[in-house]
């Protein structure tokens, strides 16, 4: 089987055209085991640092440098091949500590398939191309003749975009649209019987489809592999350091907490004045107004309240009693009752969902009717600012808490609301590690523990 | 249905003519139901469509194709049974005959029968593997913008909203995706509802039904959002651009806007200017209007005539910046471009109502609407279920228990359903089959065949990490 090789040289020049690894192979060396944890260690501070990146929105601008500097600081080693072979084993040994649930599974693939879209944008588009080749991507580049009779129509989406269609000899490719779903969902590109135009600056959405897609299916074979055979003849190496990998504060902490304690149905009302992010708020205030909620709003509010200790029973008290001058108790029961229960993972499949972490809030798409989001993104400015005077935050806080909003840092705004409305000035280090913490784990529920503890300043 | 059961349902009414009006109460009745499911509902056309040729005598054809699909009944009293699938369209007939659901909803087809799903553990093994593309369309979510009718109302004036949302949504699948196999339902009260039955559209990911439907989506907004059309860009998508030109801009300006009296009055006018984003245009808008309360000499309706004057202000020369021209697109798209249920169209294990279904609450029948004569529907001349069985009756008993529906209104729905969507569908399906079963016999002659599963990976890719090809060397310190 053929080993990946990082460098390639291209044919035509002699000149080494580096490449990414596509991980397709595990590479035949020798490793030793205190580097296979280090190597995965320094790869997980780049993943978290995406995670981070991604939920505060950031633009792809952003992002860019964001994966070159967390690249540069974390991988880098001076000799090329020891690169290589550090991004490689690290990629590896992650697949091992990630493959083992469908949640760990999907933050993974998207961590990683990040990381390569924006490596991928740094290659020459020689190397580029090269590694189209290697996808085995059997898309054509449209003939002159086509690309005349379509011209106009390329040039009027590229001006939807505000750009302008390269030189007369742009190269596009012919692809089925169901190869680009990116470009698709963002009317990125012309589409005619079935067929997606993709110019060449947009490879590289074709690219990262492929790699995610394989990836995918990798992290399942994977998993089976550990689970049948592997674990149990590694598990006096590799088991325990995949272990100690998965709990580190570094990965995603998807165990249920139960830090915030309890709360009963009297307790609500009071702290969601006090102590509620915005999200919740609204979504309480619109419970009380209308007596009723759309599934969005129910899910995210709903999860929420379980997420601090609302019990089962309270939660059926608290949404029937609210319902109650639209609903009927037949009706509730009949219709409301048995999805709150499979909240609480007591129907169906029984899966305990948990609180929706703050970058799935944010995008969120709700609709007409619906109250669910992030009201930092998805309000408009005029109603956010009644919103936050609402809540007592001073009018200089309020400029502040737009100034980021307007920069799409929507979970700074959140931290910044709150210290106004608690008036205290915290550390900014350790208030920031915390908030680091809870972005990169459940999320809002660990956020509302923040929100309903005076948040102590630690001695110096 | 036997002679019995008709002389049954005989004896319930008056045959007399005069007492008629009073006989046969209006909407929905469950005894009613059971004669539809008796004697007019297609069960062998739903049958064959589900089939998708695989119920045929080639080789190739999966037997096992249509009883792992998902269908799920609404009984009387609210209950609801998921998980039913059938093997025959025998089975599908009695089931339906026998328990008489107020609603059938189809679900996807699994890669096992959804009866034995239990038996199968893990992720990823029982789960769907096809699904046609759906879409939904309710009035409801066009509340903001009707002033005839709200909630579950639809009359003549606004029906026309979900008319436009075909042609548009109808355009875009056939000419931009491809597709050719689509049909359109009347949901049976205030919508529409679309399904894509080509394979390759049967055979989408959820990422990818996602992407269509984002690719549909402009409408982004709600009460807590101001601008919940953006139209950014120096010029729209030709999706979009086509859209305008050919549906939208002509509707709203003939139509919509007249009937609906969207400039007439101050609140209503109101809500238009909001979407204006230079304050100071608005107010030279409103300045005029509320100066002239009637287009003085003008004998052309008001609502034209300011619309002309708000088309002239935002899109003179004057105006500097690219949002202000942009405006009048948006204030048109916000108004008539269609507004899908997105979550129904992205998850593969979505249940949607079976047409020729009948709804409760009207007692409608869910027939076709043909996309290439949409501005012909009436959605308050559907047949009725009440409808049908006078029908029925009047025609008087027959041996022949066959088509009967077609002594009633439904048979130029099951006509119309047969001839233009059925049959082209199960010609493509069995050319799909011969084709496919071709070239692997073609492959197989061609190549050493290992013979791979579905659902596995291409052998090369993962066997080596565990083996001691990655020797871990203990740390020799």
């Amino acid at each position: 089987m053929e080993v990946v090789q990082s460098h390639r040289t291209s044919s035509s020049n002699n000149v080494t055209v580096s490449t990414l690894p596509l991980y397709r192979s595990a590479p035949p060396l020798e490793v030793r085991l205190e580097d296979f944890e280090l190597f995965a260690m320094d790869r997980l501070r780049v993943l978290k640092g995406i995670s981070d990146g991604l939920g505060r929105g950031k633009k792809p601008e952003e992002m860019e440098k964001l994966v070159a500097d967390l690249w540069k600081a974390n991988m880098r080693h001076p000799q090329a091949n020891e690169e290589a072979n550090k991004d490689i084993i690290s990629h590896f040994v992650l697949r091992l500590v990630y493959c083992r649930t469908e949640e760990l599974r999907k933050w993974f693939l998207s961590m990683e398939t990040t990381l390569f879209r924006y490596r991928f944008r740094f290659e020459s588009s020689e190397a580029q191309r090269a590694l189209m080749s290697e996808f085995k991507l059997p898309y054509k580049a449209v003939s002159n003749a086509e690309f005349e009779s379509v011209k106009d129509k390329l040039g009027q989406v590229a001006r939807s975009m505000g750009q302008t269609l390269a030189s007369a000899d742009a190269i596009f490719y012919k692809v089925p649209f169901e190869e680009v779903p990116e470009l698709v969902a963002g009317r990125r590109v012309f589409i005619c019987k079935g067929h997606a135009y993709v110019a060449m600056n947009q490879v590289v959405s074709l690219v990262v489809t492929q790699f995610r897609s394989y990836l995918s299916k990798a992290l399942i074979l994977t998993n089976r592999k550990w689970t049948s055979t592997v674990r149990e003849q590694e598990k006096d190496r590799l088991a325990p350091i995949v272990e100690a990998l998965c709990t580190s504060y570094l990965g995603p902490d998807y165990s249920q907490p139960n830090e915030a304690g309890e709360i009963s149905v009297k307790d609500i009302d009071h702290i969601a004045k006090t102590s509620f992010p915005l999200c919740m708020r609204h979504l309480f205030e619109k419970v009380r107004e209308d007596h009723h909620l759309k599934h969005g709003g129910r899910m995210q509010l709903g999860l929420f309240l379980k997420g601090v200790g609302l019990k089962l029973d309270d939660a059926l008290a608290f949404w029937k009693a609210e319902f109650a001058p639209k609903v009927s108790a037949e009706r509730f029961d009949k219709e409301y009752a048995y999805n709150i229960r499979h909240n609480y993972g007591r129907e169906g499949k029984r899966t305990d969902y948990t609180p929706y972490s703050c970058q799935k809030i944010i995008s969120s798409t709700p609709g007409v009717g619906d109250h669910h989001g992030c009201p930092y993104r998805h309000f408009s400015e005029e109603n956010l600012r009644a919103a936050l005077v609402r809540m007592g935050v001073s009018s200089r806080a309020v400029e502040d808490v737009m100034d980021k909003v307007r920069n799409r840092h929507y979970q700074l705004a959140c931290t910044l609301t709150f210290e106004a409305v608690h008036g205290s000035s915290c550390d900014a280090e350790w208030f920031c590690g915390i908030r680091r913490h809870f972005q990169a784990s459940v999320g809002i529920v660990k956020y509302f523990a923040l929100w309903a503890v005076p948040v102590p300043v630690p001695a110096h | 249905m036997t002679k019995e059961e008709a002389e049954n349902g005989r004896d319930d009414m008056a045959i007399d003519g005069a007492e008629q009006a009073n006989a046969v109460p209006d909407g929905f009745d469950a005894n009613y139901l059971r004669i539809y499911y008796g004697k007019l509902f297609p069960h062998a056309d739903m049958f064959k469509w589900m089939s998708y040729g695989n119920d045929g005598k080639h080789p190739a054809c999966d037997r096992s194709y249509f009883g792992r699909r998902e269908f799920s009944f609404t009984l009387e009293n609210d209950i609801y049974i998921r998980f039913q699938s059938f093997n025959s369209v025998i089975e599908l007939e009695n089931s339906i005959k026998e328990k008489c659901p107020f609603k059938i909803d189809i679900g996807p087809v699994y890669s096992v029968d959804p009866a034995k799903r239990h038996a199968y553990a893990g992720d990823n093994v029982f789960t769907p593997v096809e699904r046609e593309l759906v879409f939904d369309i309710d009035i409801t979510d066009y509340d903001d913008v009707r002033y005839c009718c709200t909630g579950a109302d639809v009359c003549l004036e606004c029906w026309p909203l979900m008319t436009i949302a075909i042609k548009v949504i109808d355009a875009a699948l056939r000419d931009d995706f491809g597709f050719n196999h689509i049909l359109w339902v009347y949901s049976g009260r205030r919508g529409v509802h679309c399904w894509v039955c080509d394979g390759k559209a049967r055979r989408l990911t959820n990422e990818q039904r996602t992407a269509i439907a984002d690719y549909f989506r402009v409408y982004k907004g709600n009460e807590n959002s101001h601008k919940k059309i953006s139209l950014p860009g120096p010029v729209l998508h030709p999706f979009l651009a086509r859209s305008y030109t050919e549906v939208l801009k002509g509707f709203f300006e003939a139509k919509l806007l007249p009937n609906q009296s969207l400039l007439s009055s101050e609140d209503r006018y109101e809500k238009i200017l909001e979407m204006i984003p230079d304050a100071s245009v608005a107010s030279e808008l409103r300045g005029r209007w509320q100066e002239n309360k009637r287009a003085s000499m003008s004998k052309d309706d008001i609502n034209l005539v300011r619309w002309d004057q708000l088309k002239s202000v935002l899109q003179s020369g004057k105006q500097k910046t690219q949002g202000i021209r942009r405006c009048v697109e948006e204030i048109v798209f916000s108004f008539t471009y269609p507004r899908l249920d997105m979550e129904v169209s992205k998850h593969m294990n979505h249940l949607l109502k079976a047409p020729f279904c009948v709804h409760p609450k009207t007692g409608r029948v869910c027939v076709p609407i043909d996309p290439n004569n949409c501005d012909e529907f009436d959605p308050t001349t559907v047949p009725t279920l009440s409808q049908l069985v006078e029908e029925l009756n009047r025609e008087g008993l027959r041996q022949d228990a066959e088509n009967e529906w077609d002594r009633t209104s439904l048979g130029e729905s099951i006509k119309f359903f047969r001839t233009t969507f059925l049959q082209p569908l199960l010609k493509s399906c069995k050319e799909d089959i011969e084709s496919s079963y071709n070239a692997k016999l073609q492959q197989s002659k061609n190549t050493l065949s290992c013979r791979t599963q579905s659902n596995h990976l291409c052998p090369n890719v993962y066997s080596h990490l565990f083996n001691p090809v990655i020797n871990a060397v203990e740390d020799q310190n």
